[in-house]
């Protein structure tokens, strides 16, 4: 049959890869049976934060005016922030949710483990097929700002490279973050882990303030540089709307790499640990 | 049945796995030799090791110490080569319930390397050949137990593989659908030439489908042979099962203490006892339960005979 071609393998890589693209493959097609659904939960957050804090609140005259400063409408500050935890909150959910299960209770990662490539790079497949997704929701969520802010949003891509290298960075921390939890957190208290983790992460990321601000409580800027959100939304800052005041371009980078570094060991390791025992 | 060309479809050297530290070997030193279009059997009860050998053999459990081989490649150092050789069917439902049964067999195709087209053709002719070619669209979490086996196993053999793995097959199983897949390892093997390794705690199992069968308790390999030879070298006796109104231990060490009697494995109000085949020593074991007897049955020699023989204790519950 068929598979007696693949027998006798030249190209070692070469099946790895294709084992990679298979992989890839039941993803986008369990992505597309569930689009519709991905596509609200990614853009119902943002949608509403938008609607009520930039078409709402000026229209009833609760206007947010940053740092007072009047030149800078709140919804330019908070763009970049709610693609931030768009990307942050996307990456995380698509490895950490359908992860927990597949491990937990069915063990339905079996037949993924077991297809010939090494283990290390099933996760890996899991965190790019993540970042896709989280690429897909912060492409979602830009226009929806502009769309529905009734204020002026001034957003200019100020630097390409610092966009493309921030959301592809964030995108990855987040798929190894949700690897983490994944593989360490068992299903049933998987919507704990976000109302505890996630939700205070996205609150405290300076997605609805630049960091700089937070002069203003020391204790809590200081505190805010373990979030790994922080450094997402400052660098799409320096990005989109480098006017508003941002973390140097070396921080952002230095920290997200390292987070990758960090995240990337971490949870491939736990994620063997898991499978094999 | 062993070729000789070949390499075996399994070799385990000396294959040790302790989970923890501290904790008693789960496989404890074992060699296995599996040969090419060979049925081979794990038996054993639930903890004998059966479960993590197999694993061990399919690169999902380290072993501790030991090489293992199969089709001649070494499973521990390139784990990612032996999957290629290696089919496995899981004990439990391990299916991909985000996907249909045609797409789990059609993704498994794809991990392997198949083509979109080959893929699909393969995962066709599979359904079709173990009669679940109508159920293709079906979600796999809709699916019955014999059914979801079936769906495993014919995903397992998408990628044509050399050594295809069961653990615990049939557990869970109604009797049809036990039978059905029997007859479907016993095809795999005439057509194919496939080789087979399961586990099992069921005594029928492994005396009617595998053509050798390794006796495992306690992390050891107790016997590895035919189930005929295991039979006449082991079996030589009659299993007496006394059913009596109450659990009696005075009649099991009186028991213990007759002449002719091997073993005796007292559970609640049933008592099994081994006895050599000599005649009369049946009546006498009958003698000693007096009225406490409700209910007798005497069993020929068997797998099951084997393994009180060998272990001094009933397999089946």
């Amino acid at each position: 049959m068929t598979a007696a071609s693949v027998r006798r393998p030249s190209d070692r890589y070469g099946l790895y890869l294709r084992a990679f693209w298979g992989l890839m493959l039941r993803d986008a097609r369990v992505l597309a049976r569930e689009f519709i659904p991905f596509l609200l939960r990614t853009i119902m957050n943002p949608l509403l934060f938008t609607f009520v804090f930039t078409y709402v609140f000026p229209k009833i005259g609760a206007g947010i005016t940053p740092g007072g400063n009047a030149q800078v409408s709140f919804a330019t500050v908070i763009a970049p922030g709610l693609v931030a935890v768009a990307i942050f909150f996307q990456g995380i959910a698509a490895v950490a949710l359908p992860l927990a299960t597949e491990l937990g209770g069915t063990r339905e990662i079996e037949d993924r483990v077991m297809a010939p490539l090494p283990v290390s790079v099933v996760a890996l497949e899991k965190v790019i097929w993540s970042s896709l997704q989280s690429i897909i929701a912060a492409a979602a969520v830009l226009p929806l700002v502009l769309l529905v802010s009734a204020e002026p949003v001034s957003i200019t891509v100020a630097s390409w490279p610092m966009l493309i290298v921030t959301v592809l960075l964030a995108a990855l921390v987040a798929g190894y973050l949700g690897l983490v939890i994944g593989t360490v957190v068992k299903p049933k208290q998987i919507g704990l882990i976000f109302s505890l983790v996630v939700v205070p992460v996205t609150f405290l990321g300076c997605t609805y303030y630049p960091w700089a601000q937070l002069s203003h409580i020391p204790w809590l800027q200081v505190l805010t540089l373990f979030n790994p959100l922080v450094y997402v939304s400052e660098g799409l800052r320096i990005a989109l709307t480098p006017g508003i005041p941002h973390m140097p371009v070396a921080a952002v980078l230095s920290a997200l790499t390292a987070l990758l570094v960090a995240l990337g060991a971490l949870g491939t390791r736990l994620f063997i640990t898991r499978v094999i025992d | 049945m062993v070729s000789s060309d070949a390499p075996l479809s399994l070799d385990l050297r000396q294959v040790v796995k302790r989970y923890e530290p501290d904790a008693p070997n789960a496989v404890d030193g074992i060699d296995l030799a599996v040969g090419h279009g060979e049925i081979f059997g794990l038996l054993g009860p639930n903890g004998a090791g059966k479960t993590t050998t197999i694993g061990i053999a399919t690169t999902r459990v380290r072993p501790t110490s030991g090489t293992v081989m199969v089709t001649g490649v070494d499973v521990c150092a390139h784990p990612s080569v032996a999957k290629r050789h290696i089919g496995v069917v899981t004990q439990f439902n391990t299916l991909d319930r985000a996907c249909t049964v045609e797409e789990n067999l059609y993704f498994h195709g794809r991990f392997f390397g198949m083509s979109r087209r080959s893929a699909h053709s393969r995962a066709a002719a599979l359904l079709e050949r173990f009669g679940i070619g109508e159920r293709g669209r079906t979600m796999v979490s809709a699916l019955s137990g014999g059914l979801a086996r079936r769906t495993q196993l014919a995903c397992a053999l998408m990628h044509d593989p050399d050594v295809l793995f069961l653990d615990e097959p049939t557990t869970g199983l109604d009797p049809q659908s036990r039978m059905a897949l029997w007859d479907s390892v016993r095809g795999l093997q005439e057509s194919e030439g496939m080789s087979v390794v399961l586990t099992t705690h069921y005594i029928e199992e492994a005396d009617a489908l595998c053509d050798r069968v390794a006796i495992m308790n306690a992390g050891s390999i107790l016997v590895c042979d035919t189930p005929d030879q295991i039979k006449h070298d082991f079996g030589d006796g009659v299993l007496v099962t006394l059913r009596l109104r109450q659990a009696n231990d005075r009649l099991a060490a009186q028991l213990r203490d007759t002449d002719g009697v091997l073993a005796v494995d007292p559970d609640d109000d049933v008592i099994r006892v081994h006895v050599s085949a000599a005649d009369g020593i049946v009546p006498q074991v009958v003698a000693l339960a007096g009225p406490d007897l409700r209910d007798l049955a005497v069993a020929e020699p068997s797998l099951e005979t084997a393994f009180i023989a060998l272990t001094g204790r009933a397999l089946a519950p």
